[in-house]
């Protein structure tokens, strides 16, 4: 346990009155009646894992935002746009929107016509027995992982902001979430995540909307970080010519090639939290389109998240530092930035609104993790290891049991997770670790039709073992940093990016040679899963509004403008 | 958006929930924020930019979409 963490605050921050503990029950209440309403409707391993694959686009398409709306946006972006400027936008911008159009109109396809349940089941069919169970073991090792981050992160909040319990906040938020998930399945999951979607714009729009009004529009707020911060805080590309010139110290190389072309396309088309809600669609077409439209929202939410740790710059009269620093002179850190905020603006109920919003963020994320976690557990280790001649119903009933372990490992984790100084540097390294090798086997398996079963699992294996070991390398010699980030000064974000770049391309150059070196795969076997040979069904007798090229196209444009206006 | 709500199994809407969601949350933060109009806390216990009353605003705004959300996907409108 970490005691700096822990000790962050000797009071609370803010004191809820009865109006804002009202709406915090009801919000528990009406998730928990979704869960019970919708227990009867997942009696088939097809409605429990795939919420029987009726979803719409739109709830598809805000469910797979939502499910990122863990830890990660609310508290820690928020942090991190205080310590880094705008440059943590890139996260919300370069950083996911290029990739989920990419899931959109290139993978989405793949994934959906092969009808896989899961990204190791993918891989079960394009490279063998051997891919899916490195791929499976190691996505259920993250997920649990992820699901203690999420855990850790709502105990803290509520532990700063409301001064509760650490360990009751735990067991609450998690028993919660374990409930509605095992009666309701993936589709319980997918309802809560569009409530608290919904949830969390209600409540915390507002801060963001009045922090202008009192920093004086967008102008005031950026002559005020100029005084306050500096300039470079105020550059999304401005200052990523040099490492040494912007608050991350990163080149844009990192950013571009480690964050856009690596980091994001894996997290966003490979991770199958995210990539579970899009198989429930209720066909191709909407498939297609729910990371379109995910990403239209996505693009939106560095409005109720960067934009508050910006303003807290612009308004806050204090200045807010490292953990370590706060716990020593008594003050607040970066992590606090959003509750400082909220405290700032919100009166009765506005606060119980936007304390509701952040413990939905929490527990959308926790359940993503544990309804992915039991799906790849069911399918690719027990299905597939375990108890290859499974009958549906035993099949449902390990994904209930399953999920209520996954909460109990989840919660040993949530302990484990205090071990560390920052969560959001954590994070990135797991995915370094694991995703950026997967994105370059699924990339290479739907796309070049040569690669084969023995590349495909030895260039996974080689990916995953070369970013541990560059990891391990820095920890041992912290000076190996100007080789791995390029840069002595390369702060842990820096290191991450760089990382998952270099793991991905031995992933990528280890099953390109070792497919060259061994015997192709009959063309017959790679029909719908890889490009070239699968027919994919066209749209052209669709109007350009019901396209889901139309749309893409609409939101990368968008995507370019926000790039300029912000460089 | 409505499509769910079609699928014989599922005769609640998600977007029903949500509405209930927003109501009930927009008439109890309105309804706080009123109150606060009336029986004016004291200054040192004040909000910044109190005096904009955004709970009794945002609160009514939230209700109104609740209260649109529960009409447009109320389960007997898809009752025969």
């Amino acid at each position: 346990m970490n005691p700096a963490l822990l000790t962050a605050s000797s009071s609370t921050l803010v004191h809820l009155s009865p109006v804002d503990l009202a709406i915090i029950v009801f919000y528990f209440a009406l998730v928990l009646a979704i869960g019970l309403y919708l227990k009867g409707r997942a009696n088939t391993s097809e409605d429990f894992f795939l919420a029987g694959r009726e979803m719409t686009a739109w709830i598809a398409g805000l469910s797979f935002l939502s499910a990122n709306l863990g830890s990660l946006e609310l508290m820690g972006w928020a942090a991190s746009s205080y310590q880094y400027g705008i440059l943590a936008a890139h996260w919300y911008w370069i950083g996911a929107i290029p990739a989920m159009v990419f899931l959109g109109l290139v993978m989405m396809p793949f994934y959906y016509i092969s009808k896989t349940h899961s990204v190791p089941g993918y891989l079960k069919l394009r490279f063998g027995e051997p891919s899916r169970t490195l791929s499976s073991i190691s996505f259920a090792f993250m997920t649990v992982l992820m699901s203690g981050i999420n855990m850790y992160s709502m105990a803290l909040v509520m532990k700063v902001i409301l001064g509760w319990d650490i360990h009751f906040s735990i067991w609450v938020s998690s028993v919660t979430v374990a409930i509605y998930v095992a009666m309701g399945g993936l589709r319980s999951a997918i309802f809560n995540e569009v409530l608290q979607f919904v949830l969390i714009w209600a409540g915390a729009l507002l801060v963001p909307i009045l922090g202008l009004v009192e920093a004086g529009g967008m102008s005031g707020l950026r002559a005020r970080i100029i005084q306050n911060a500096g300039e470079a805080y105020t550059h999304l590309w401005g200052t990523m010519g040099s490492p040494d010139a912007n608050p991350m110290g990163i080149h844009w190389t990192g950013i571009v090639f480690g964050l856009g072309a690596v980091i994001s396309m894996g997290y966003w088309t490979t991770d199958f939290l995210v990539v579970q809600r899009v198989l429930s669609a209720h066909n191709l077409r909407a498939a297609k389109m729910a990371p379109i439209i995910g990403a239209a929202f996505k693009m939106c939410v560095p409005f109720i998240v960067i934009l508050p740790g910006l303003l807290g710059w612009a308004v806050l009269p204090f200045r807010l530092t490292g953990e370590d620093v706060a716990v020593a002179t008594g003050g607040h850190s970066y992590n606090e930035v959003l509750p400082l905020m909220m405290a700032r603006y919100c009166g009765p109920g506005l606060l119980g609104l936007g304390v509701t919003a952040l413990i939905a963020g929490f527990m959308s994320g926790m359940a993503g993790n544990v309804s992915a976690f039991a799906t790849v557990w069911t399918y690719d280790i027990y299905g597939a290891l375990l108890h290859r001649n499974a009958s549906d119903q035993q099949y449902v009933r390990m994904g209930r049991w399953c999920t209520i372990v996954g909460v109990l490992i989840s919660i040993g984790t949530a302990y484990l997770v205090m071990q560390f100084a920052s969560i959001m540097d954590y994070v990135q390294a797991l995915f370094s670790f694991f995703i950026a090798p997967l994105f370059g086997t699924v990339l290479l398996g739907m796309l070049w039709k040569r690669a084969t079963k023995a590349g495909g699992f030895f260039g996974l294996l080689a990916g995953t073992l070369s970013s541990i070991g560059m990891w391990a390398w820095v920890k041992v010699d912290h000076s190996a940093l100007r080789y791995i980030a390029m840069s002595p000064h390369a702060k842990d974000m820096a290191e991450n990016m760089y990382r998952a770049l270099w793991s991905w391309l031995v992933c990528v150059v280890v099953t390109v040679v070792v497919s060259l070196l061994t015997k192709p795969q009959p063309v017959e076997e790679l029909k719908g899963l890889v490009y070239g040979v699968t027919e994919i069904p066209q749209e052209e007798h669709t109007s350009m509004l019901h396209r889901p090229v139309f749309w893409a196209a609409v939101v990368l444009i968008v995507f370019v403008i926000l790039q300029i206006i912000f460089w | 958006m409505s499509a769910d709500t079609s699928k014989a199994r599922v005769s609640i809407s998600i977007w029903f929930f949500i509405g209930i969601s927003l109501l009930v949350n927009g008439v109890v933060i309105c309804g706080a924020g009123v109150y606060e109009l009336i029986q004016s806390p004291p200054a040192e216990v004040r909000v910044v930019l109190y005096q904009y009353h955004a709970n009794v605003w945002w609160g009514a705004l939230l209700a109104l979409a609740g209260a649109f959300y529960c009409r447009l996907f109320a389960p007997s409108r898809d009752k025969p």
